[in-house]
């Protein structure tokens, strides 16, 4: 007999309801405090898991068809860039140096990320939220995917691909950045997490990194970029809302979760600023076609967005970051700071530097009329007269690292831009340096964390860092050859100046091939 | 009053959409960067499935919006026949 199928399709609110809320259940044999261990350590308060709302209401088949759809899109894009040598549309060479150190620095994340939403998916006891963190941890790891396989491509041509997303993470000086901000999170609680990636990282602060930067590589002719940089950011939109629905939800179900939540913001929120100082350079320096400068990104999607969303969260008692008023200050100064500090290191570094041109410089000039003519106009330009009378300045002496950010202390004192900024706390009897207020805070509050972080200076000064089975006695030893040796970084090739390097010289030989036929 | 805003891959999926989300929202204005378009609006903003339809000739699910979405700002809310984003203060 012919089923009667004539009954009106589920509409999308009781679709999610049944498919959300439907298959959870109370746990029998063990008590549900000891099915999730971890959801009460932090002290957040939850009376009322129903309370959660996902508010795109997607339910696992709807995020199948459409993320099918999206892989398909990109592939597509992948295939046509590779068949018509795209690599030889883009802008000029020196570009693909930001796509280095986003392979390097970011993809890593991406995978980071897919393990911790899958760990607080694990951890929290309510249907809506667990739903949505699985989503997430396997956009991530699609993220990681896509984009190690798109750049790869780049791999077939140029230098500094060869070790990709996982080796160097784990060893390379200015990588400890991203990845003991990631380990941070990911070695705290659930909640603390989702505050730190949910809301601080991917609704504050996503925007700063994709937008422009995925604009700036279409401007920069660099197609496979882009399309994995929108592919992966059309997911973004459902994890912003699922941050800022997370932070919401907290702050709703009991008022004690205000302070913690409040210490986790400024903590996150200052953490995420000091790793975006990379994604600042990257704009500022390393795109040979400019789309906006960090500073205007920053006003347009911290300042203005964050300030609409910090206005709308006052009604819950919750207040701007602390940090808000050195970020004022701090955004005129620190992608100089930190293109000088990679200009410096070029040669412990796996992508190429370069000073930036007058016509380069005219335009730092227009975009930060306070700072840049002041204080780094004058040190690019010696730095040019050194290299020109062959002798290119070299930074041979390894800086003082953050205990928090782990960043190099080069920033400057937030009232004096000439002076570099420190900051020293003692904790059972020894000393630690962090780069500003933020960081002090953060590790004053829990130094027996901050304590064990895994610093690249301290452990190359250890003899932690060269190949197995170096011996450091043999006459000659050179050590800063093998700690490149150990990062996989060939010297001479992925390092040093962008003139004059192998990029340089194919990319110039590939692209007259490409117009010419001799 | 805050700014929400919402933006996609420009391509022809979306020129439908954003044409229906400026008509439907004479407040919004249009902001077109290298390959993406992003829409703000003082306030909030709706996007409607029935205008979405009228233009493409065919039954539009609003979630087929996932699939070209970039970034969105504000609080959301989506059922079968409009997403809105607002911020509430």
């Amino acid at each position: 007999m012919d089923m009667k199928a004539n009954k009106k399709k589920l509409g999308l609110k009781e679709k999610y309801a049944h498919m959300t809320r439907g298959l959870g259940w109370e746990t029998t044999y063990q008590p549900m405090d000891k099915v999730f261990p971890q959801a009460t350590f932090e002290g957040i308060k939850i009376h009322d898991w129903e309370k959660w709302e996902d508010p795109f209401r997607l339910t696992m088949d709807a995020y199948w068809k459409y993320q099918a759809e999206k892989e398909r899109k990109l592939y597509a894009v992948l295939d046509a860039f590779a068949q018509n040598n795209g690599h030889l549309g883009i802008t000029d060479a020196r570009y693909l140096n930001a796509v280095k150190l986003f392979l390097t620095g970011i993809s890593p994340l991406e995978y980071v990320a897919h393990r911790g939403f899958a760990a607080a998916g694990r951890n929290f006891p309510g249907v809506g939220p667990r739903v949505a963190c699985l989503m997430q941890s396997i956009d991530e790891i699609r993220h990681a995917q896509t984009q190690i396989h798109a750049l790869s491509n780049y791999n077939k041509f140029y230098e500094g691909f060869h070790a990709g997303a996982t080796h160097q993470i784990e060893r390379v000086w200015y990588l400890s950045v991203p990845k003991s901000f990631f380990d941070d999170a990911f070695s705290a609680g659930p909640f603390e997490w989702m505050i730190a990636i949910g809301f601080s990282f991917e609704y504050v602060l996503t925007n700063l990194l994709f937008v422009p930067f995925m604009s700036g590589a279409a401007y920069n002719g660099d197609m496979a970029t882009v399309t994995f940089g929108f592919s992966a950011q059309s997911d973004e939109a459902r994890h912003m809302t699922l941050g800022l629905e997370c932070i919401k939800f907290m702050l709703e179900q009991d008022p004690d979760n205000l302070p913690i939540v409040q210490k986790w913001i400024d903590k996150w929120a200052w953490r995420g600023i000091r790793v975006l100082t990379l994604v600042g350079m990257m704009m500022d320096y390393m795109l040979p076609k400019r789309v906006m400068s960090w500073k205007e990104a920053w006003e347009i999607y911290f300042e203005q967005n964050g300030g609409a969303l910090f206005n709308d969260l006052a009604k819950y008692g919750i207040k701007v970051p602390e940090c808000i008023t050195q970020c004022t200050v701090d955004k005129e100064h620190i992608s100089h700071q930190a293109w000088a500090t990679f200009y410096q290191y070029a040669h412990a570094s796996a992508f190429h530097t370069w000073l930036p041109n007058d016509e380069e410089m005219d335009w730092l000039s227009a975009k930060y009329p306070n700072t840049f003519d002041k204080y780094y106009r004058p040190r690019f330009t010696q730095w040019r007269e050194m290299a020109d009378r062959g002798e290119r300045f070299y930074n041979n002496t390894l800086p003082m690292l953050c205990q928090v950010c782990q960043i190099p202390m080069v920033f400057t004192e937030p009232d004096d831009p000439t002076k570099i900024c420190y900051r020293e706390s003692e904790y059972q009897g020894e000393k630690y340096h962090t780069c500003s207020d933020g960081c002090q805070r953060i590790f004053d509050d829990e130094p027996e964390k901050y304590i064990q972080a895994w610093l690249p200076v301290h452990q190359i000064f250890q003899g932690n860092c060269w190949p197995e089975g170096t011996d450091p006695t043999v006459e000659g030893f050179d050590p800063l050859l093998k700690v490149l040796e150990w990062y996989h970084l060939e010297n001479g090739k992925d390092n040093m100046d962008y003139e004059g390097s192998g990029d340089q010289a194919n990319f110039a030989a590939w692209r007259g091939m490409a117009t010419q036929n001799t | 009053m805050s700014t929400v805003f919402i933006a996609f891959q420009t391509n022809e999926e979306t020129r439908p959409i954003i044409e229906s989300i400026l008509e439907d929202n004479p407040h919004a204005v249009l902001d077109e960067q290298p390959a993406m378009v992003k829409i703000n609006a003082e306030g909030s903003l709706v996007i409607r499935r029935a205008s979405i339809e009228e233009r493409i000739g065919r039954d539009f699910d609003l979630q087929e919006l996932q699939v070209n979405l970039i970034t969105l700002s504000g609080n959301l809310d989506e059922d079968d026949d409009q997403l809105t984003l607002a911020w509430k203060n």
